[in-house]
């Protein structure tokens, strides 16, 4: 804990000069950060204490956007190591897939909105469609390359020993490539992010926090754009440090079997 | 228990091919341990990669128990040389030994149990809820030989097993095996490249010559049981067997009586 203090000191001073620099310039566009948590205040963050000072406008936003992130990235991640752990498993498939996954991660995602909105007529639908795009490629290419590389000494012993086939998938495989797939999902977790705010700027959206930043550029509410970027930035912190915790305790037999080696 | 017939592998094809095996024969009588010795690069690996069917031989074929096998035999466990990759680093080592015993139609308990015994069996009972990682190498590869005791396999193929210890760690182990196979009456091949090893724990020994591997000689150790690393290795029939190996290795003419000499047995 004394560590993260020890680490946290440059944020006060950084936010301290933000705010003498935007004073000092006393620009519309640049306004101070104390303005800035002000306006955040009053958007989303006057609620009562036990809902963590959320208001109603927050749930209103941040819901519906977490629920088609986490929904987006869910889908993505199943599918992608579904099918990484495939075609990393077979040199056939690899043949087949190998150059269609490398045409479709090298397209942006955004240029494909319009596709999804003629697909997807539905708001929502277009809105996971994007981000399940956007954010299964670090996971694919990840769990291919992660159940491809499994050391042959560990298949071999596998083999030898005769595990079944589900066996060898949920005792060797999967685990054997769970670090590399890990790294795929916290990739993609920091472009669900993204893409749920892409998907809401570009969509007909009507709530969302992507919304409320399009929303307050419109409308020049320039504290207000501030804010969101700065929740946004906020909020993927958060989402990283969860996934760290999440990660270390299910990859502690990785990271110690390397520190000892 | 094992017939090796006329065994050929050639690793590539057209001027690149590696011939490592020529024509290998040999049996191996139930409760039997024989150990192969050989150059360095001579395919000894090759041959022990084709009776587990981890390599698909070239020509010839495996009998185990007189049916002749493709792929893995059923009641077949291998320890290899490199513990470190085959013991599954994010498993307890409980769970190691456990893992391939669901095949043989054990419950989660009756698992747990046959595992604590074959771990007991190596001197390593509380090392159950640790990882492989946690231990040294030498107890890493009595769990590997616990994993495969429990599994109970009718033949044991282990590869180079104590080529990365120390050399006291290397002699425990040596004693370990002579000391568990009493016990279960299994069949052992081991291969190995040390010629006082294969000789103190051998019961034959078998020599192959350079790539493409033939075998060029087979010598039955007659040495008294049980076998003890000080006593067993100063007597004089050790040491002539032990010189009598390391000609046949090297390629060398045999100084000691005849080309095949009295310990020598045929092929059976």
């Amino acid at each position: 804990m004394n560590g993260v203090v020890h680490r946290l000191w440059p944020v006060p001073v950084l936010v301290a000069l933000w705010e003498a620099g935007a004073r000092a310039a006393a620009s519309t566009y640049f306004p101070p950060p104390s303005a800035i948590a002000a306006r955040l205040r009053e958007l989303w963050f006057s609620g009562p204490p036990s809902r963590l000072f959320l208001s109603d406008q927050a749930l209103q936003d941040f819901l519906p956007s977490l629920a088609r992130m986490f929904g987006g990235w869910a889908i993505a991640c199943a599918a992608g190591i579904a099918l990484g752990v495939a075609v990393g498993r077979s040199s056939a498939l690899a043949g087949y897939v190998d150059p269609i996954v490398e045409f479709g991660r090298a397209i942006p995602p955004p240029t494909l909105i319009p596709l999804f909105v003629v697909l997807f007529k539905v708001d929502v639908r277009m809105q996971v469609a994007t981000i399940v795009y956007g954010v299964i490629w670090p996971v694919l290419v990840n769990s291919i390359d992660g159940a491809r590389y499994v050391d042959r000494q560990h298949t071999e012993t596998a083999q030898v020993f005769g595990l079944s086939r589900a066996q060898r998938l949920t005792r060797i495989i999967l685990p054997a490539a769970a670090p590399k797939i890990f790294a795929g999902l916290r990739l993609s977790l920091s472009l669900a992010l993204i893409l749920m705010v892409v998907s809401e700027l570009a969509g007909s959206a009507t709530s969302g926090i992507g919304y409320e930043l399009l929303y307050a550029q419109q409308n020049f509410d320039l504290p207000g754009m501030w804010g969101t970027i700065a929740l946004l930035g906020v909020l993927g912190l958060l989402l990283n440090s969860s996934f760290l915790l999440v990660e270390r305790r299910t990859l502690s037999w990785h990271r110690r079997a390397r520190q000892t080696n | 228990m094992l017939d090796v017939v006329n065994l050929t592998h050639t690793y590539g094809t057209g001027p690149n091919a590696h011939r490592a095996l020529g024509g290998v024969d040999l049996t191996v009588a139930e409760g039997e341990l024989v150990c192969v010795v050989g150059p360095s690069g001579c395919g000894k690996s090759t041959l022990l990669r084709s009776i587990a069917g981890l390599v698909r031989p070239t020509g010839g074929g495996v009998r185990v128990k007189g049916r002749s096998v493709s792929g893995t035999p059923d009641d077949l466990a291998v320890v290899f040389q490199d513990y470190s990759r085959s013991l599954f680093p994010w498993m307890s080592v409980g769970d190691n030994v456990a893992l391939p015993l669901r095949r043989r139609g054990l419950g989660r308990a009756a698992r747990r149990t046959a595992a604590a015994e074959a771990l007991s069996a190596v001197g390593l009972e509380s090392a159950a809820g640790k990882y492989p990682w946690e231990l040294s190498g030498g107890m890493q590869q009595r769990v590997a030989i616990a994993r495969a005791l429990a599994y109970r396999p009718s033949l044991l193929l282990m590869d180079e097993p104590f080529g990365s210890v120390d050399a006291q760690t290397r002699e425990d182990l040596e004693d370990l095996v002579l000391a568990v196979r009493g016990h279960h009456r299994m069949t052992i091949v081991l291969i190995t490249h040390d010629i006082d090893e294969s000789v103190y724990v051998g019961d034959r020994v078998v020599v192959l010559s350079r790539a493409p591997a033939v075998v060029a000689a087979d010598l039955r150790v007659d040495l008294p049981s049980p076998r003890d690393q000080i006593g067993t290795r100063e007597l004089p029939a050790f040491v002539h067997l032990r010189a009598e190996v390391g000609r046949l290795v090297r390629g060398k003419p045999q100084l000691s009586k005849a080309p095949n000499g009295p310990s020598s047995i045929d092929k059976e």
